[in-house]
């Protein structure tokens, strides 16, 4: 009565095992590993190269005393809250006109999502173009006749930011509306015809029972474009280069400048770390609503 | 273990986490039997299942088949057959791709697989759709593509996970009639898991009836149908379930008392029943006769309160004291509503189950 | 692309595929309908002016562009600005166009794309079907770091890729491209495997196929349409890219984004806006060609990642 020998548990799975090696090296090596290092060696003093001298809390308190770091904070706080607000209203309004068995609903779709395809540097750069003073939208209005018409936000650093805000909602809010389409039509069919039934109003039913509905929607949005906000970079660059002068400074940049030109390392990862924080606050809370709830229901 | 043993299942164990899905379960299938597992969802019938194709490892335990130890063998080493509930045919293949892919994964000669594959098809008759992709065939011809592919395998264990699941009815019982002809005709061991006890009491040499990972009864269909061991086993098995009136066995176990109305025992096929305080004497609707006059000892009163004619036969449902009773009788003798009846009650067939410990006495 | 669409599970097609589900349409010429469509015409301008403004400025010269209505079309069309941004156009001191960054690119794109796609979906598989102690937590791991900001990776990255000898090489942006586009892409792959039934997968491995027999024999023929979705979003992707390209490359390897930064925002010389514009649509052309190819595929691909996720 030969049986098969009994196999280690270990080579069970072994070609899975290996072909997870990549992932694994990713997840431990690069996210946990990198993120701890840049965390510990922003409590150095490195400069050109990265050295294990510890100064403990030098390089933050540098950073919060440095004016461009905190221009380039209140940025990102007023860039990032209007788009929130704005990218997440309209993108909805946009999915619930679409949502009203329009004809040539592909087109139109096609028409707000085709700037997602395109990159931040190719948006910034039109955008650019677009709001030239002697050129641009300013001297075609005023070519019709309104010769005091004023749209040059680009070269004030009192409205620079609103001139990145047009740009990153044409680029982004065609993203936004698709995810709540799909929200939208993920809806029972049914509600419809229970809310005509009690003949409750369109507008009340989108406020008080589409909207109530679409929650986990509207949450995974909300984590989407904040983390991307965070990561603000590329239509900075190529639309105003962070001007005038420093007006239209973000965190990525900054982090940028110390690392890899101004030759202070320890100050980039302290920058970099405080990035990591502000992520940290949008992502907890979201990760403890999504995954803490389930236990509960 | 004799050598007509094909299964023998030795304590086995499984657990997900903290849950233990099987608990030291055994089970022994002889050759060219056709076992079912029965129970309701989540008993563990198709855990087992699987952990007897190899598609789950134990957590403890041993599965032999044919006489190894197949315990750490991987599925297409252990000498078995699979048909799955969503037939699992390769969307990709013909169905002659689909019958021949294990057996190319086997390296077996072109002139074997074409051999085997023609037979299967035979059988089956399936060889006109031999170059059909799954996509164009009926959920009959994919469940009978699906056998085939158990069938080339020339294997001496098949493995149903319930096969007829997600079938219509009529295709259902046609198939089931099919299922059972196979095994008439290949003779080899059926491992079948179903929730629908039609199937199982039709096909079965022996059903196992599960439940919360323990094999609760073990035994041929008639077995089981008119001395379920338990309580869960009787109320179960058969539609509509049997009747359980609660009450106590008075007079050292020669009666039956129930809200005053007392049974004769004597007859009774069990063991020795004994004076309990509890008791639950259990009759299928078929046991019951209903008749227009009192036989002391041998009736309950009762009244009529609804019907349901199903054809040859009528449900009736009537009152006796607290508990509602369903008989079975012939349409039309069926009574008048709200008429005042005795059921005859039929105690050789009837079960005694202990109200506390609810195994059958 | 039809037939590639049907293939799709009912499942995740019915987030996008189902028709619209809000309330009944109204008659035609309804002061409601004139106000949704004019809303939706007014938006539509919005969104395809840059396009118009784009293609236009790049078609005129330099003293009709001087004259003044940016959106004008061209009263004559030249294709100079095209030849001069793809040929001629300086970037610092290299004055041979963006036809250096757009061949970069492409050697960049097709390994990546390739690498990324394939370590992806064998992950997915993987996590899927033959999971083991701990693949969760890897997973979970992997799709909280695709949150965390890659500045804070950027510097450990480089000193890896010094180690290995490729930093600054077109190999080392390739890996770059292929640790950050596994997150999403696993994503994506282990929810599509998810969808397929586990049956099939049994009856594989009752059939004796074992880990890559089932992935090439079973699930690779079912998957077209999800590899097709991972292809558009990582050629988009990393087409798009221009932070990993920074960093990571030397000038004379510049992806196209990088360099095309680099020719419209130099400071030096006279700004020749028709060159820029025709530059910046030479650039975005390979991602739009893609997205109007594409179509609801492209949706799939990011609402797949975003519902989800």
């Amino acid at each position: 009565m030969a049986g098969n020998p009994r196999r280690m548990r270990p080579l069970r799975n072994l070609y899975a095992k290996i072909a997870a090696i990549p992932m694994v090296l990713t997840a431990l090596v690069v996210f946990v590993g990198g993120t701890l290092w840049t965390v510990t060696y922003s409590f150095t003093n490195s400069k050109l190269l990265p050295k294990l001298n510890f100064v403990g809390l030098d390089q933050y308190e540098r950073l919060w005393s440095n004016s461009l770091w905190l221009t380039s904070i209140q940025n990102l706080m007023i860039f990032g809250v209007l788009s929130l607000v704005l990218t997440i209203t309209m993108g909805f309004l946009l999915a619930v006109l679409m949502d009203q068995k329009i004809r040539f609903e592909d087109t139109f779709r096609t028409i707000m999502l085709y700037p997602f395809a395109l990159s931040f540097i190719v948006t910034g750069l039109v955008w650019q173009w677009l709001l030239n003073p002697e050129l641009g939208i300013q001297e075609f209005v005023r070519g019709l006749g309104f010769t005091g018409f004023e749209f040059d936000p680009l070269s004030n650093p009192d409205t620079v930011l609103y001139g990145l805000l047009i740009a990153g909602l044409w680029q982004g809010t065609g993203f936004v509306m698709c995810i709540m389409l799909a929200g939208l039509r993920g809806i029972d069919e049914d509600i419809w015809k229970a809310v005509r039934v009690d003949g409750i109003p369109r507008w009340k039913t989108y406020v008080f029972v589409v909207i109530p509905m679409m929650r986990p929607v509207f949450i995974t949005t909300l984590v989407l474009v904040a983390s991307g906000i965070i990561k603000l970079y590329d239509l900075v660059v190529a639309q105003t280069s962070g001007g005038p002068g420093n007006a239209s400074q973000v965190p990525a940049m900054y982090v940028y400048r110390y690392m890899f030109t101004a030759q202070n390392l320890g100050q980039g990862f302290a920058a970099s770390t405080m990035m990591l924080l502000s992520v940290l606050i949008v992502l907890i809370p979201w990760a403890y609503l999504e995954f803490g709830g389930k236990k509960n229901g | 273990m004799t050598a007509a043993t094909s299964i023998s299942v030795r304590d086995l164990t499984l657990n997900f986490g903290a849950v233990s899905v099987l608990k030291t379960l055994n089970l022994d299938v002889a050759e060219g039997e056709f076992i079912v597992l029965l129970g309701p969802s989540g008993c563990g019938k198709s855990t087992l299942l699987n952990c007897l194709a190899g598609l789950l490892d134990p957590s403890d335990g041993q599965i032999w088949i044919k006489g190894q130890n197949v315990t750490w063998a991987e599925p297409s080493e252990r000498g078995i057959g699979m048909v799955f509930q969503s037939y699992a045919l390769y969307p990709q293949m013909t169905v002659r791709g689909n019958l021949s892919f294990g057996l190319k994964n086997a390296k077996m000669p072109q002139a074997e697989i074409d051999k085997r594959v023609a037979r299967a098809a035979e059988i089956l008759q399936i060889g006109p759709l031999l170059d059909r992709k799954p996509a164009a065939l009926s959920g009959g011809q994919r469940q009978r593509v699906a056998i085939g592919r158990a069938l080339v395998r020339d294997v001496d264990v098949f493995l149903f996970d319930e096969p007829l699941s997600n079938l219509d009815a009529k295709l259902r019982s046609e198939l089931r009639v099919e299922i059972k002809r196979l095994h008439s005709r290949l003779q080899n061991t059926m491992v079948y898991v179903t929730h629908d006890q039609i199937e199982a009491l039709t096909l079965a040499d022996r059903i196992a009836v599960m439940r919360g990972g323990i094999i609760q009864q073990l035994a041929a269909p008639q077995e089981i149908y008119n001395r379920p061991t338990n309580l869960f086993v009787a109320g179960f098995i058969g539609s509509p379930s049997m009747n359980f009136l609660n009450g106590a066995t008075v007079d050292g176990g020669r009666a039956f008392d129930f809200g005053g109305t007392r049974i004769d025992l004597a007859g009774y096929d069990g063991g020795a029943v004994g004076a309990r305080d509890k008791a639950i004497l259990g009759l299928r609707p078929e046991h019951l006769t209903i008749t227009d006059t009192a036989e002391p000892g041998r009736t309950i009163p009762a009244i009529v309160e609804i019907d349901e004619p199903m054809g040859a036969d009528s449900l009736v449902w009537l009152k006796a004291g607290e508990a509602t009773i369903s008989v079975r009788v012939p349409v039309e003798r069926r009574p008048a509503h709200g008429a005042a009846v005795h059921l005859r009650v039929d105690i050789p067939k009837a079960s005694i189950f202990d109200a506390r410990t609810e195994q059958r006495i | 692309m039809a037939d590639i669409t049907s293939q799709i599970p009912a499942s995740a097609r019915s987030a996008l595929g189902s028709g619209p589900r809000g309330p009944k349409p109204r008659r035609r010429l309804s002061p409601g309908n004139i106000m949704l469509y004019g809303t939706l015409f007014v938006v539509s301008v919005y969104y395809l002016l840059p396009l118009w403004v784009m293609i236009m400025t790049s078609l005129k010269g330099m003293p009709e562009i001087r004259m003044g209505n940016i959106f004008a079309p061209p009263v004559e069309v030249t294709f100079q600005p095209w030849v001069k941004a793809w040929s001629e156009a300086c970037t610092g001191l290299n004055c041979d166009g963006l036809s250096r960054g757009f061949w970069n690119s492409v050697q960049i794109l097709i390994p990546s794309v390739f690498f990324s796609i394939i370590v992806a979906s064998i992950n997915g598989y993987a996590l899927v079907n033959w999971r083991f102690k701990g693949s969760d937590i890897f997973f979970t791991i992997l799709i909280f770091g695709s949150f965390i900001p890659y500045q804070i990776m950027l510097y450990p990255i480089v000193i890896l890729l010094r180690e290995m000898g490729i930093y600054g090489t077109l190999w080392g942006l390739v890996l770059v491209h292929t640790i950050f586009g596994m997150p999403i892409l696993t994503l994506l792959f282990r929810n599509y495997f998810s969808s397929l039934p586990e049956e099939l997968f049994k009856a594989a491995r009752v059939d004796g196929a074992g880990f890559w027999g089932i992935y090439f024999r079973i699930m690779l023929p079912m998957s077209l349409p999800i590899f097709v979705v991972a292809i558009i979003l990582q050629v988009t992707g990393i087409w798009n890219d221009f932070l990993f390209g920074v960093v990571y490359t030397k000038p004379e390897l510049y992806p196209m984004t990088v360099q095309l930064n680099n020719i419209v925002n130099s400071v030096q010389g006279v700004k020749e806006y028709n060159v820029n514009m025709a530059a910046t649509l030479l650039t975005g052309l390979v991602p739009l060609i893609v997205y109007f190819a594409s179509g609801k595929l492209f949706v799939r691909g990011i609402a797949a990642g975003a519902v989800k996720g």
